[in-house]
């Protein structure tokens, strides 16, 4: 992971974002190759999901640039943004609701496929094998026909995954991806992920509060606080970088053991 | 110049009313969400009770002692309505309460004939006003000129009170964030009284002053509704300042317009109202508003296409349903064939109210749209009838892709209102363009082809078009096309972010849905032989509301079985009852306040729920906003 390739697959330049006059995001830089692990951390109202809205094109930034493969991307609508292969989970899982878990995929692979505007047939025959082939891979192929608003929380950011994977993308964003699950659970989900994202060379990058998480499986790891990078590099580098120490100490966090947080249903 | 100058004036002085009446839907919509659909009935109650009030006392104190206790005493009568009725509504979805407030504009039509007669009644003049000031060589009412004195004063009183009273000052933080209302510790439920009552006097009082100006008869309801909605929805719903600038600009469009485009003025209101939307989507000054709950109580199953009994069985009730005319007489097989026409209209309603959550409160532009096709076509170019429900087929389709292009860019609330703003100005040039489309009196003459002219022929040939527009309709609910409709409606951030955007596939359903709708309407044009202005205006709408929402919002089509009922209940109590009117109102109050899911949601609200109680259901709010 020393050596960087030619051409990111992603590079970011001077991103800003402000909400009446504060600063969410302040000017920040980094680059994610394919294939690689980055995670970005930090205190809450540090920036992260602000940065990951603005990396799909869910708002705008103020200043800075986006490259994708070396495209400029900045201000695009993330419904071009996923066409140019970039896919995301987000902080509040946001799933269709009304539709059964595997509906849910089908509806994921029927838009990367363009199939979508077919007027005619029967969608719940679409796609059923490849669905249920990600349901597989994250573990939800239990509950292929229940509505999606009956799941636990876990299960609904393992069904954002696999709406993300089936579209194939070369960029994944996960806002939070463990939220919600068991210990145990989040490293096998993240192990599968990463795996996933290096066989097929996805630049994968994701926030996250539970530090042993961070420490397994990230390449590397930016650090931002109050909307500025303050930190980035190796695992073991960030992890002593006193910045980052006082940081977390004064957000409450340790690196100590792994808490999560406590969105986790019981 | 000068009499530029005085119809300026003119414009201001209607602008008072109608800022009145429009503040108080505002700021009750502000607080409690709730779109008042019975404002304009309030506000002809306030001026049927000033009528009554300033003829019994006369004198200038009899005459402003009766329009202020007019507006009193109507807005009394709304703090019992919203203690008795709207209280129970507030956790239903928005649209009960719309339906609600649809049901109350009912009975009050009727009430007011009832009391009032059916007849115009002309308010006195104010005393001491009835006269004219000569200004620039232009005489100017004396009452117009205080008019105009009165709407900024109101909008100073009402600043003050917003800003200077602790009562102000709560519905300024609870239309901000209700939550902390509740945090503070106020009762909620007498703010809520307290602000429907305040909105209720303002509808009333704007209502009574115009008594001097405007004849008042049952019917100023739905025109002064509209207009207010256009005003509220410019000005941005829940804001008063909003509220103040578009009612002048309304107002003043309104009095030029009649100069431009004498006959179809109405239609430079709503084209600028449309205008608005399309650049500040929440008007000029309103805020963006929450996404309305979209997704289906939890616990209801994924709609899923019919198994083969249950095609079986819906073939065999169409094919019961063809037998009708084989032993009905002939007056039922009409009735008949009229239901199954609705039915029709209610089915092209529900696939973007249901699949889409597009809650149209404008959809009869489109069965107008279809019939005025129809019609025209026979008329004009001398089609024969199937040529004919083409045409008008065609006519409601470009109408509904034009209309629906502006109105898919908003959602909830406004989305509603500007369907109906739309479908208004179609009902404004179907009325005012007599030249072609008749106006009031309509088109007449227009009778199906003679294969067709027999009542029963005709039923079955209504019979085949209801069978496959709804056949057609569920396929596309359930094509990958319907997938995605309801993709965008669950969340349209996941949508988004799977690269499938919100605005053309529901665009794409709003065009559809008009279409089918156009069937509707032509067919409905040979069923009765005529067309009149009717078929596009507000009560065509919302019979497809009530029909829609009576089979269950939260079904497929459960809007069918909606508009057997609804349609089969009120032509028998037309014949039952010259208060039919009132009548349809209470039924609609009674199926609000016992079946919030609809008759369809009744059946799945029988049927165990052992699931629901099982799963944990913990699926945070969807679609939110990406930044939480
Ligand atoms: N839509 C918004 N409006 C106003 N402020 C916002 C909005 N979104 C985020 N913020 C602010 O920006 C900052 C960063 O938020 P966010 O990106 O969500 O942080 P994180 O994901 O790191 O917890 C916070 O202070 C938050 O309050
Ligand atoms: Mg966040």
């Amino acid at each position: 992971m020393t050596g960087r390739p030619a051409m990111d697959l992603l590079a970011v330049e001077g991103l800003a974002k402000s909400y009446g006059g504060v600063g969410a995001v302040r000017g920040v830089s980094f680059a994610l190759a394919p294939g690689e692990v980055l995670a970005l951390i930090g205190p809450n109202g540090a920036g992260k999901s602000t940065c990951f809205n603005m990396l799909n094109g869910q708002i705008r930034p103020d200043a800075g640039r986006i490259r994708l493969a070396g495209t400029d991307v900045t201000g695009m609508a993330p419904r071009r943004m996923a066409g140019l292969g970039v896919a995301r989970s987000f902080q509040i899982a946001a799933t269709f609701g009304s539709m059964t878990v595997r509906e849910n995929v089908q509806a994921a692979c029927l838009v990367h496929a363009g199939g979508m505007a077919r007027p005619f047939g029967r969608a719940d025959r679409r796609f059923r094998p490849e669905a249920e082939r990600w349901l597989d891979h994250v573990g939800l192929l239990a509950q292929a026909d229940r509505p999606a608003a009956e799941l636990a929380y876990g299960d609904v950011k393992r069904l954002e995954l696999a709406m993300a994977l089936s579209g194939a993308p070369r960029l994944l964003l996960m806002d939070e991806p463990t939220a919600g699950m068991a210990p145990k659970e989040r490293h096998g989900l993240m192990r599968a992920t990463v795996d996933h994202a290096r066989r097929n060379g996805i630049g994968l990058m994701f926030t996250e509060h539970d530090m042993d998480i961070v420490f397994t499986h990230a390449d590397r790891v930016l650090v931002l606080s109050r909307g500025r990078l303050i930190a980035a590099g190796r695992p073991e580098a960030v992890r002593e970088d006193p910045d980052v120490r006082a940081t977390y100490l004064g957000g409450g966090l340790t690196f100590a053991a792994a808490p999560g947080r406590t969105e986790a249903v019981s | 110049m000068d009499f530029v100058f005085a119809q300026f004036l003119t414009g201001l002085a209607g602008a008072a009313s109608l800022f009145l009446v429009a503040s108080g839907l505002s700021i009750i919509f502000g607080v409690t969400r709730v779109v008042n659909f019975a404002h304009g009935a309030f506000a002809m109650l306030g001026a049927y009770v000033a009528y009554t009030l300033t003829a019994r006392f006369s004198g200038p104190f009899g005459f402003w002692g009766g329009i202020l206790g007019a507006s009193v005493l109507v807005a009394l009568f709304g703090a019992v309505i919203e203690m008795a009725l709207l209280r129970r509504l507030y956790r239903a979805p928005e649209l009960f309460q719309l339906l609600a407030t649809f049901g109350l504009t009912l009975v009050f039509e009727d009430l007011v004939v009832l009391v009032w007669g059916p007849d115009d009644l002309l308010g006195p003049r104010a005393p001491g006003l009835a006269g004219a000031v000569e200004l620039f060589g232009q005489a100017v009412p004396s009452y117009d000129l205080l008019l105009i004195a009165l709407g900024p004063i109101a909008f100073g009183l009402l600043w003050l009170l917003f800003h200077r009273t602790r009562f102000g000052v709560l519905v300024r933080a609870a239309t901000q964030d209700r939550e902390m209302v509740a945090a503070l510790g106020v009762d909620g439920r007498w703010l809520f009284t307290a602000v429907f009552t305040l909105g209720v006097f303002m509808a009333a009082f704007g209502g009574a002053v115009q008594l001097p100006r405007d004849a008042v008869n049952h019917t100023i309801d739905l025109r002064l509704i509209v207009d207010v909605f256009v005003v509220v929805v410019i000005g941005g719903l829940g804001s008063v300042g909003g509220a103040f600038v578009a009612s002048v600009l309304v107002s003043e469009l309104d009095a030029f317009g009649i100069l431009v485009l004498p006959g179809v003025s109405l239609v430079l209101v709503f084209v600028v109202m449309a205008l608005v939307l399309v650049v500040r989507p929440f008007g000029l000054f309103g805020r963006a508003e929450a996404p309305s709950r979209a997704v289906p109580e939890p616990g209801r199953k994924p709609p899923a296409p019919l198994s083969a009994p249950a095609r079986l069985a819906v073939a065999a009730l169409v094919a019961a349903t063809a037998t009708v005319p084989l032993w009905a007489g002939d007056y039922l097989v009409t009735v008949g064939s009229e239901i199954l026409i609705v039915a029709i209209f209610a089915a092209s309603l529900q696939f973007i109210m249901s699949a889409g959550a597009m809650v149209s409160f404008g959809h009869a532009a489109y069965f107008g749209l279809g019939a005025y096709g129809a019609a025209l076509a026979v008329k004009l170019l001398g089609l024969p009838m199937l040529p004919a429900l083409a045409c008008g087929m065609l006519l409601a389709l470009a109408g509904a892709a034009l209309f629906g292009w502006f109105c898919v860019r908003l959602s909830g609330v406004y989305f509603a209102m500007l369907t109906l703003a739309f479908a208004q100005i179609a009902w404004s040039v179907a009325f005012g363009w007599t030249g072609v489309t008749g106006g009031d009196n309509g088109l007449l003459g227009l009778w199906p082809d003679g294969w067709a002219a027999s009542p029963r022929a005709f039923f079955w040939l209504c019979l085949a078009a209801a069978a496959a527009s709804v056949a057609l309709i569920r396929a596309l609910v359930f094509s990958p096309f319907g997938l995605g409709l309801r993709a965008v409606r669950d969340s349209a951030l996941r949508a988004e972010a799977l690269g499938l955007g919100r605005a053309p596939v529901q665009w794409a359903a709003f065009a559809l849905a008009g279409t089918v709708a156009g069937l509707a309407g032509g067919l409905f044009v040979f069923l009765k032989g005529s067309v009149f202005p009717d078929s596009l205006g507000i009560g065509t709408s919302v019979d497809g509301l009530v029909m829609v929402l009576l089979g269950g919002i939260g079904t497929v089509s459960g809007g069918v079985v909606g508009a057997v009922v609804y349609k089969a209940l009120s032509v028998w109590l037309i014949s039952q009852t010259d208060h039919s009117k009132l009548a349809l109102g209470l039924v609609i109050l009674a199926l609000v306040l016992l079946f919030p899911a609809g008759l369809g949601g009744l059946a799945s609200r029988l049927a165990p729920r052992r699931r629901r109680a099982a799963a944990p259901a913990v699926h945070p709010a969807v679609g939110v906003g990406g930044a939480p």
